[in-house]
């Protein structure tokens, strides 16, 4: 193996590139990335990045590992018999093994692409448009109340900004928290002075060239400078179409990290077989995922790597409050909200059928580190059926949650 | 090797506990403490926390 190609210069995709080189592969590395940006880190970009413009997101070790960086431009085509990446008019990238690590992108709000101050937060520079246009101090509509915008709504909040957040269900982050959890985080946001809009939609925007105004599907208008939509993402798959890799929601994987032979996909556009799960497929937009699954496609296209389930875990920041979780959290699994203070600190667990499958706290760490411990003896646990990337579907009836499964978003 | 976590930066995420828990460790009052010389055993895992910190306050000093 000499050549491998990295499609998608991000976490999990520079992360690859540092285990194949500490791992001692010598030979030619390329990273091919849409964004002309060397990797960095998305987490601040919703927190103090907006806040503060000294904030360093630049991710370290990218001089180090002697790569050669293709970027500004995207993978547009992979040709897997013929062992090439594609990318449009530019010449393709040969190799012998492959990273896909192209990450997910923001959903945009139909027919509202048009007008300025409009806005999806995703990437680095993406984040420098939102923090510009807060410089004027706009009046916001947030649409979606994800962790994404529940976030920026709170960091917008800190900049003492006028915010609405807007959200279709009935609390925020009920699917990937559930409704007590979601109800806690509704009462964050109105105690520090969020509109917030439960149960209603953003169902246009008007305004000559620009918004003025964001309508709710209820019939409000609500004046505007700025929309942020969050919405949620989608793996970035489109440039796999038709190659013949398996794609279902994602770039399905098996228990190695392994979509087909020396082909490796990592990070959020990975859906692996979680055994901590029963063997459904996963697919986790979290930080610590993409370190994990980016260091075990190093070691599979090296061919030492050991069948591994990663408990997910991730961090949120609101009003002062750190959301932390562990393991697999969400409407679908059985709620137990086990403490809560009046200071705002609680903790929840989440079971399937009888059994801890993970938790969410706000202070209490040291208990949900705990709880992580539990999570992974039990996910070394079961045994794996023996699967190879055409055998990866769950066993019947573990596919109950939806043609998706459980995706823990952000 | 050493490690260095600077806790003036540490905001005690706990990331890292997740990925060295034989380094790193929060104590009862949910401070951070960790083994500033582990073993060579422990390495890979020290280098996968220094990443995972969201606040980036792990340093590392090689050999
Ligand atoms: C604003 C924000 C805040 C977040 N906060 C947190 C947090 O607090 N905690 C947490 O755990 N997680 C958080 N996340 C999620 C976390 O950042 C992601 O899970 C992580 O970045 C995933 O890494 P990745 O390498 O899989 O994907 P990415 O980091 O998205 O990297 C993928 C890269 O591939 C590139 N690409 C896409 N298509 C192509 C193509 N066709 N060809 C070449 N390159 C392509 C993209 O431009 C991108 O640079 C946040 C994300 C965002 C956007
Ligand atoms: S991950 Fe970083 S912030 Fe979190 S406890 Fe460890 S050193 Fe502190």
């Amino acid at each position: 193996m000499r050549r491998v190609a990295i499609a998608g210069a991000g976490l999990a995709g520079l992360t690859a590139a540092q285990e194949l080189r500490r791992l001692g592969h010598d030979g030619e590395i390329s990273m091919i990335g849409a964004e002309r940006h060397r990797p960095y880190r998305r987490p601040p970009l919703s927190k103090e990045y907006l806040l503060d413009d000294t904030t360093d997101v630049a991710l370290a070790g990218t001089d180090e590992l002697s790569a050669t960086w293709l970027l500004g431009h995207p993978a547009t085509g992979l040709d897997l018999a013929g062992r090439r990446v594609r990318r449009g008019a530019l010449p393709p990238v040969p190799f012998d093994a492959l990273v896909i690590a192209t990450g997910v992108r923001a959903r945009t709000l139909p027919g509202a692409g048009e007008l300025r101050g409009v806005v999806t937060l995703r990437g680095l520079d993406d984040a420098l448009a939102l923090r510009a246009a807060l410089a004027g101090r706009p009046r916001v509509v947030v649409a979606g109340a994800g962790f994404l915008g529940s976030e920026v709504a709170a960091t917008l909040r800190a900049l003492d900004l006028p915010v609405t957040l807007v959200e279709p269900d009935s609390v925020p982050l009920r699917r990937p928290l559930g409704e007590q959890v979601g109800a806690i985080v509704a009462g964050l946001h109105r105690a520090h002075g969020v509109d917030l809009r439960l149960g209603r939609r953003v169902a246009g925007v008007t305004g000559a060239g620009r918004v003025e105004r964001v309508h709710l599907d209820d019939g409000t208008a609500l004046p505007a400078d700025l929309l942020v939509v969050a919405l949620g993402a989608e793996p970035e798959t489109e440039w796999l179409r038709g190659c013949g890799l398996r794609l279902d929601h994602g770039v399905v994987v098996d228990h190695l990290g392994l979509a087909a032979p020396r082909v490796a996909a990592a990070g959020d556009v990975a859906r692996r077989p979680s055994a901590l799960l029963g063997g459904e497929l996963v697919r986790v937009e979290h930080h610590g995922n993409a370190l994990e699954q980016g260091a075990q496609a190093a070691r599979a296209l090296l061919g030492v790597a050991a069948p591994f389930d990663p408990v997910p875990s991730f961090w949120c920041h609101l009003y002062g409050h750190r959301l932390q979780s562990v393991g697999f959290t969400g409407a679908g699994y059985d709620l137990r909200l086990v403490t809560r203070e009046p200071d705002g600190r609680f903790f929840a667990e989440y079971h399937r059928d009888g059994r801890l499958v993970g938790a969410v706290t706000a202070g209490f760490v040291r208990r949900l580190t705990a709880c992580r411990r539990l999570l992974d003896e039990e996910s070394r646990q079961p045994p794996m059926p023996p699967s190879g990337p055409s055998s990866m579907t769950g066993p019947p009836g573990t596919t109950s949650q939806g043609a998706t499964g459980p995706v823990a978003t952000r | 090797m050493r490690v260095r976590v600077d806790l003036t930066l540490c905001q005690t995420h706990a990331q890292c506990v997740f990925a060295a828990p034989e380094v790193f460790a929060l104590d009862d009052d949910d401070e951070l403490v960790y083994d500033a010389t582990p073993g060579d055993a422990s390495w890979p895992a020290v280098e996968q926390a220094a990443r995972a910190c969201p606040v980036q306050a792990i340093f590392l000093d090689g050999d």
